[in-house]
């Protein structure tokens, strides 16, 4: 079955993320290379083994083609990206270094029009963000960095703890809105997630928050019944402030491989979800799958997470991610 | 769980069934196939190589090529590596061990040990009156040890009182030392998700392991996890040895090739798959069952398609339009025994029906089997055409010579024709439905509604 072909009314692209300052790129690479070293070495030494002293034939193609699949790139992406160099580079003798700048700059091509930061809408005070996701992902840990990064820029984010299900997950919440000094909406476990969203609304709106993070329990988008009830707290939210939620990020885990194509699609149809953000990228998980979804859906990524503190927030940039995916982190400042 | 990959799988491999004899081409271009399907399936690459190389040997050959059906025999060869690779079955936790046996809990971050943890100490209190020690080693996530905690509660087993402070090598010394002053049976130790690369926690999972020395390291991996599997279960396996892998979330709809990839790599069994939030939510691995869904031969499917196959496809038309005309005679009846004699025993046949357990026993308890079957076509064979047409001319002398002719009693043949004209009945009441429909109803009627016959013990159906 063609899942891929269910994807293909994705949203236009948007903008490309301005480039970041010197200092920040420089720490965003490190920690990104750190974590990418050991995929992008194994990519690496696969290419190099490939290409060095060969022909681009068809046998060293689909060799090619099965390397980008194993980084999660998946089949569909994998194809276009080897049959685009079939056509173009046939039967050229092409050199490791070549074959890798073609390949990154060809993944950076497709991932550039995604990588949109999120900024909060000054005018919507509070700017409600609804997170959404499968089950440890990682939400929790990414609104806290949200809402780090957030009050650094000196807004004022205020923290729903939505996830009322899993043992302890408001406190887990709690704890981070203390160690970040934002406020913590919290209800008693196995509440109602819409009604304390609604009053979390309402208090934010007295309080003058900038941001009104919701935090939602995580649950598989194949539960119908979980997944309507993400509904309602939208539906709910509404009935305060028509325009709510003004984003909706769903998190997804980079160690996923190809069912998050479908994570997406599903949470899309039930909350319109407007960005995505990849945790765990710091792991030995190549995140590939990123490259999949740009080309499926469009979805722009907002930010990628590298790590468990609350600095491990950083905006996506693909032409990074693309180099230090194919092993060419080290010319990645040039 | 494994519903995509199984549509992929079905997919190719029926486009086999259509043909009549497999060329070694015709192997070759369903294994790249496959083994794209099992890319797409999350299956690491080096796992699917070495599943296709196994397939490839064992397909290329004279089982395949002199086969009568060579599909079915390849469907059963996919089948067979992935069960074989995918087990053992339901091998459940190894607790044979001094008391207190002590369980480790390793994984990424968010793969779902906590959870787990809970869910192993409720099973293990139930299933197996075992006295069971929750402790979280897990300082890092905030409120993971609350967590724990609440689980325990919730589970009805004691969690280690949490004392602040304590990295996560003091607290599994005191965890030890609780249990064994304690007399618990069991001791599950939680610990903080952490990446496979991550030098400095990785060392401190051994430190943990030399210290506690754990009976069960169990790995507890996401479902929809992708390539990565591999990078995971080598690392894991590497630093700490694994004994054996949970996975979780398996009531999601990733493919889950990550099961055969982190067997593979690791070699230790899947004991448990976790399939919901609840704790309850923990279930013994099939790997039947798994592969089974993985080629889209599972329970009814797997008996849809064997019919399927074995029914001739310009045969079943006929049956239909004679069943739409109301026309339905004794042959046809004979030509659907036969079917099912070619199917394999009707033991087996019922086997793959789900929720036939009850009706099984009853049938083992009737002394039913296929004999009963080959005695019905020999009543049908010592007809007359005439009377296979025209069943109601059937009276007490046809009947006794009927009967005298396939060495059976005239109430034998009583109960073929009484069963025969239940099927009729049946077969009026499901005019309305395709002619897929209709093979299926045919058969189901054949059996649970069989057993409603009035009579004796000794049922033909």
């Amino acid at each position: 079955m063609a899942l891929r072909d269910l994807f293909r009314r994705g949203p236009a692209p948007a903008a490309p993320a301005p480039p970041l300052p010197e200092e920040e790129r420089r720490g965003f690479l490190g920690r990104l290379k750190a974590g990418l070293a050991r995929s992008s070495a194994r990519i690496g030494e696969g290419l190099a083994s490939l290409f060095r002293k060969r022909r681009m034939d068809d046998a060293a193609l689909d060799e090619l083609e099965e390397l980008l699949i194993a980084a999660d790139l998946g089949a569909a992406a994998a194809k276009r990206i080897v049959d685009r160099f079939r056509i173009a580079r046939f039967g050229e003798e092409v050199t490791d270094l070549q074959l890798r700048e073609a390949i990154a700059d060809e993944i950076a091509a497709i991932l550039a029009p995604i990588a949109v930061p999120l900024v909060p809408d000054p005018a919507r005070a509070p700017h409600v963000v609804l997170v959404v996701g499968v089950n440890g992902t990682g939400k929790t840990t990414t609104i806290a960095k949200l809402a780090s990064l957030w009050a650094g820029q000196g807004l004022r984010p205020m923290l729903v703890a939505g996830d009322t299900f899993r043992a302890a997950a408001v406190q887990q919440l709690q704890i981070w809105g203390e160690r970040t000094g934002c406020p913590v909406v919290a209800g008693a476990p196995g509440a109602d997630a819409a009604g304390l969203a609604y009053d979390a609304l309402a208090r934010a709106r007295a309080e003058g928050a900038d941001v009104l993070l919701i935090d939602t329990a995580g649950r598989l988008h194949n539960k119908a019944d979980l997944m309507a009830e993400l509904g309602k707290i939208v539906r709910v939210i509404r009935k305060l402030d028509p325009t709510a939620p003004h984003s909706v990020l769903l998190v997804l885990d980079a160690t996923t491989g190809q069912n998050a194509l479908q994570q997406v699609k599903v949470f899309g149809e039930m909350v319109d979800v407007t960005g995505l953000v990849v945790t765990k990228l710091d792991g030995s998980a190549k995140g590939g799958i990123v490259v999949a979804l740009a080309e499926a859906c469009g979805l722009p990524v907002h930010a990628v997470g590298v790590g468990e503190t609350a600095e491990d927030l950083r905006p996506f940039d693909p032409r990074d991610f693309a180099r230090s995916l194919v092993g060419l982190d080290e010319r990645a400042d040039g | 769980m494994f519903d995509a990959l199984s549509g992929k799988l079905t997919g190719i491999l029926d486009r086999l069934k259509r043909r009549g004899a497999l060329s070694e081409s015709d192997v070759a271009e369903a294994l790249r196939e496959v083994r794209i399907a099992l890319l797409e399936a999350d299956v690491a690459l080096p796992v699917v190589k070495d599943f296709i190389a196994k397939v490839r040997d064992r397909a290329v050959g004279e089982a395949v090529l002199k086969s009568v059906t060579p599909g079915q025999q390849v469907v059963k060869i996919v089948h067979d590596a992935l069960v074989e690779m995918l087990g053992p079955a339901a091998p459940g936790l190894d607790l044979a061990a001094s008391p207190p046996v002590v369980v480790l809990m390793l994984g990424l971050q968010g793969s779902g040990k906590t959870t787990t943890a809970g869910k192993i100490a409720l099973r293990l209190k139930e299933r197996e009156r075992k006295r069971v020690l929750l402790a979280s080693l897990d300082t890092r996530r905030p409120a993971a040890m609350e967590q724990l905690a609440i689980l325990a509660d919730r589970a009805g087993v004691i969690s280690l009182p949490i004392v602040a402070g304590q990295g996560p090598v003091e607290i599994a010394r005191r965890a030890l030392d609780e249990a064994r002053r304690g007399g618990f049976d069991v001791l599950v130790l939680d610990t903080a998700g952490r990446l496979a690369i991550d030098e400095a926690l990785m060392a401190e999972v051994a430190e943990i392991a030399a210290v506690a020395r754990p009976h069960e390291k169990l790995l507890v991996v996401d479902a929809m996890t992708g390539q990565d599997a591999v990078t995971v279960a080598r690392a894991f396996h590497e630093k700490v040895g694994v004994t054996g892998i949970v996975m979780t979330r398996m009531d999601g709809d990733a493919r889950g090739g990550a099961a055969l990839s982190m067997r593979a790599i690791t070699g230790a069994p899947i004991r448990l798959v976790g399939v919901g939030e609840k704790l309850d939510a923990l279930e013994d691995f099939h790997p039947d069952r798994v592969a089974g869904r993985i080629l889209g031969m599972g329970d009814v499917v797997s008996l849809v398609e064997k019919a399927a196959a074995t029914i001739e496809a310009e045969e079943a038309e006929k049956l239909a339009a004679k069943i739409q005309k109301g026309s339905f005679d004794l042959e046809d009846f004979r030509r659907q025994l036969a079917q099912i004699a070619r199917m394999g025993s009707l033991q087996g046949l019922l086997g793959m029906l789900p929720g036939v357990g009850r009706i099984k026993a009853q049938m083992a308890e009737a002394k039913l089997d296929d004999r009963i079957i080959k005695r019905q076509i020999a009543i049908i064979d010592s007809m007359t055409k005439a009377e296979r047409r025209r069943p109601e001319i059937i009276k007490a002398s046809r009947k006794r010579r009927i009967a005298a002719g396939s060495g059976t009693r005239v109430e034998d043949v009583n109960r073929l024709l009484k069963q025969f004209d239940d099927m009729t009945t049946m077969m009026k009441r499901v005019q309305k439905m395709g002619q897929k429909g209709l093979l299926r109803q045919g058969l189901g009627a054949l059996l649970p509604g069989g057993m409603n016959l009035p009579g004796g013990g000794r049922r033909p159906f």
